[in-house]
């Protein structure tokens, strides 16, 4: 199976080796052709998005204003920071001119002269790594100004890599912007969206580092020899991290489709000890658990796992064996959410803590049945009425981990206590909320 | 204590102001130069950054506030940081951020008296596949177990 975003060649990430290899020849070609070509190349391609929610990349250029003389910008996300994900890591490490590239094209197809590549702050080495490539790339004039003379185009643009700092919040598209500002990374509303009013104001395009590593390779074989890979309508190749409980953890670029079973048995090695599976979540910490008795003829696109009930998020398999305790598990999830809410939105600042606080109460044993619907009850109040979808991120593990495992929820809470109060309390009106806010 | 952007971090942050359109849009990055500089952001170190990038002060507070790599703090020589997120977690994550707690005395967000180490449980790093993890500073620490870990600890200084 051909590599598009991880090609197995030795070296492939200093730039001679790539130049060796067809390097810097899609920006040659492409800016021989019109923006407009451009975006209807990788609209037909049928490019989704590898981010978290798969949508067209074509299509989300083609929404970005053309007679219009505000500055555009371009972002890249490689902010990596759901749970489950890491591997967007592996293309600043092994692939970053491809990835440049690729960021050369978009600018060109959108209109951009600044391009910001948002990395994790944690991920130091690899925006070394990521910077050297840049460097090399400026010195030989396939970015900056030296890039006209290059490419014989009129076109320049100029990229730049952001260092995050520590905020998952801050891979949401519009935290990201406003970090890049140099504000704090709260999620602003939409609309306005960020093609209309993004970075200053002004239109901005974001992507994840994986959608637009793809982009040279499209513009070299053309969309119909990518919309010919995999799943028809969520073409191409995924690069699948799966972790956890297997033989053989890692990252592997399949077509999409490949079945979830396929990558847990064939490419990942299998479960440690020949264990049965409990719990995979298919697509980073997001996205609704599946059980094991679910997993049986799951393709891994964008399509197949909704019709399942689940989505493919960021391509991050998390396998659990039937010895987990999800209830642990779940509480784990909901610490994480509980942290990274930038507690903007009432239901998610709250609702998030007190997730927490029930999840722990009952992993100590000390959790009633009515918790569990309780716990379900705060999720659905979450979901959908949150400024971004960090709150969703955070409902989604809990409606459906105790949906699809209610009896491991079941057999470790009390049977009900009595709820008639020792002492009597007298009180002049009916307190709005049963529970009490969040001490950390 | 007082802060002053040393000369050599000044001309950086020159090099920085060209990146961005407006000079507010500098502050993460001038953040990480103090940072590196004096350790950690104390008050001075936002000001001066406020003073430096003509921003509000209470600008600077909330940028460096809200995110956690900045350390409002000084933190130990050692910043020992140990994922306990879910793919960490079910390889043993736990158990080496039980370990090292115990074998370094600290708790969460505690720095040792002798300033060598201190202690950070972290979310998810990225090192999920090669989980679980620990970071020192800024470099990363995988496949380990808890044996690994506190060998690791040993050999710092
Ligand atoms: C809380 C939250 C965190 C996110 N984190 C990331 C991330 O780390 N990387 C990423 O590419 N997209 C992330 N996204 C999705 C982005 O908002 C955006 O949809 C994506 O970068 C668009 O790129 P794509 O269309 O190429 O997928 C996140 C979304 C939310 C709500
Ligand atoms: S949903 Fe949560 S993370 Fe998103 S803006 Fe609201 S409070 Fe912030
Ligand atoms: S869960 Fe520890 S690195 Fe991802």
């Amino acid at each position: 199976m051909e590599k598009i975003v991880l090609p197995e060649i030795e070296n492939f990430h200093q730039l001679d080796v790539y130049l060796q290899n067809g390097g810097y020849e899609a920006a040659k070609s492409a800016f021989k052709q019109t923006t407009d070509q451009i975006i209807d190349t990788v609209k037909k391609s049928g490019l989704r998005g590898r981010g978290g929610a798969a949508f067209s990349a074509g299509l989300k250029w083609s929404f970005m204003p053309k007679n219009n003389d505000k500055p555009k910008y371009l972002c890249v996300n490689g902010d990596e920071s759901e749970p489950g994900s890491f591997k967007d890591r592996q293309i600043l490490e092994r692939n970053p001119h491809q990835l440049i590239e690729g960021t050369i094209i978009a600018c060109y197809a959108i209109g951009a002269k600044s391009a910001y590549i948002y990395v994790r702050g944690e991920y130091h080495k690899w925006i070394k790594l990521l910077q050297k490539a840049l460097d090399d790339a400026y010195e030989k004039g396939f970015v900056g100004e030296k890039m006209k003379e290059t490419f014989a185009t009129d076109f320049m643009c100029n990229i730049y890599v952001h260092k995050g700092a520590g905020a998952y919040i801050c891979g949401e598209e519009s935290a990201l912007m406003n970090s890049i500002e140099g504000q704090r990374g709260y999620p602003r509303i939409k609309p306005p969206f960020p093609a209309q009013n993004g970075l200053w104001g002004n239109p901005t395009t974001i992507n994840n580092v994986e959608t637009i590593t793809n982009i040279p390779p499209i513009i070299k074989k053309g969309w119909e020899w990518f919309s010919a890979i995999g799943e028809p309508k969520h073409p191409g190749t995924i690069l699948f991290g799966v972790s956890g409980h297997v033989n053989n953890p890692g990252v592997f670029e399949l077509p999409s489709g490949t079945l979830l079973t396929d990558i847990i048995y064939k490419y990942a090695g299998g479960v440690i000890g020949d264990k049965k599976i409990k719990c995979v979540i298919p697509g980073g910490s997001s996205m609704p658990p599946l059980r094991g008795d679910q997993l049986e003829g799951v393709k891994m696109d964008a399509e197949s796992l909704k019709a399942v009930g689940s989505a493919i998020g960021t391509g991050g398999v998390m396998v659990m064996d039937e010895d987990t305790d999800l209830v642990r598990v779940l509480a784990r999830i909901a610490k994480f959410y509980y942290h990274e809410s930038c507690g903007q939105c009432t239901p998610c600042r709250e609702g998030t803590g007190w997730m927490l606080k029930i999840l722990n109460r009952i992993v100590r044993g000390e959790g009633t049945k009515k918790d569990i619907d309780l716990l379900v009850t705060i999720a659905k109040n979450i979901e959908g009425n949150t400024v971004c979808a960090l709150g969703d991120a955070a409902a989604w593990p809990v409606k459906f981990m105790i949906e699809r495992f209610r009896v491991e929820f079941e057999a470790i809470v009390k049977d009900e206590v009595s709820l008639e109060p020792k002492n009597k309390v007298h009180s002049m009106r009916k307190t709005a909320n049963p529970i009490a806010p969040v001490q950390v | 204590m007082e802060f002053k952007f040393s000369e050599e971090n000044l001309q950086k942050i020159e090099q920085i102001l060209k990146k961005y359109p407006t000079k507010q849009a500098a502050v993460m990055p001038v953040l990480y130069i103090a940072q590196e500089q004096n350790g950690w952001i104390s008050k001075e170190v936002m000001i001066e950054t406020a003073s430096v990038l003509e921003m509000n002060e209470e600008d600077v507070f909330g940028v460096a506030t809200f995110y956690t790599m900045y350390h409002k703090k000084e933190m130990g020589k050692n910043h020992i940081q140990v994922c306990t997120n879910v793919s960490c977690m079910l390889r043993g994550g736990y158990q080496i951020y039980d370990a090292v707690k115990e074998k370094l005395g600290l708790d969460n967000g505690e720095v040792s008296t002798d300033k060598k180490f201190s202690l950070e449980e972290v979310e998810c790093m990225g090192s999920c596949g090669t989980a679980p993890m620990i970071a020192v500073n800024e470099d990363y620490f995988e496949n380990l177990d808890k044996e690994k870990a506190l060998q690791i600890l040993d050999s710092l200084n």
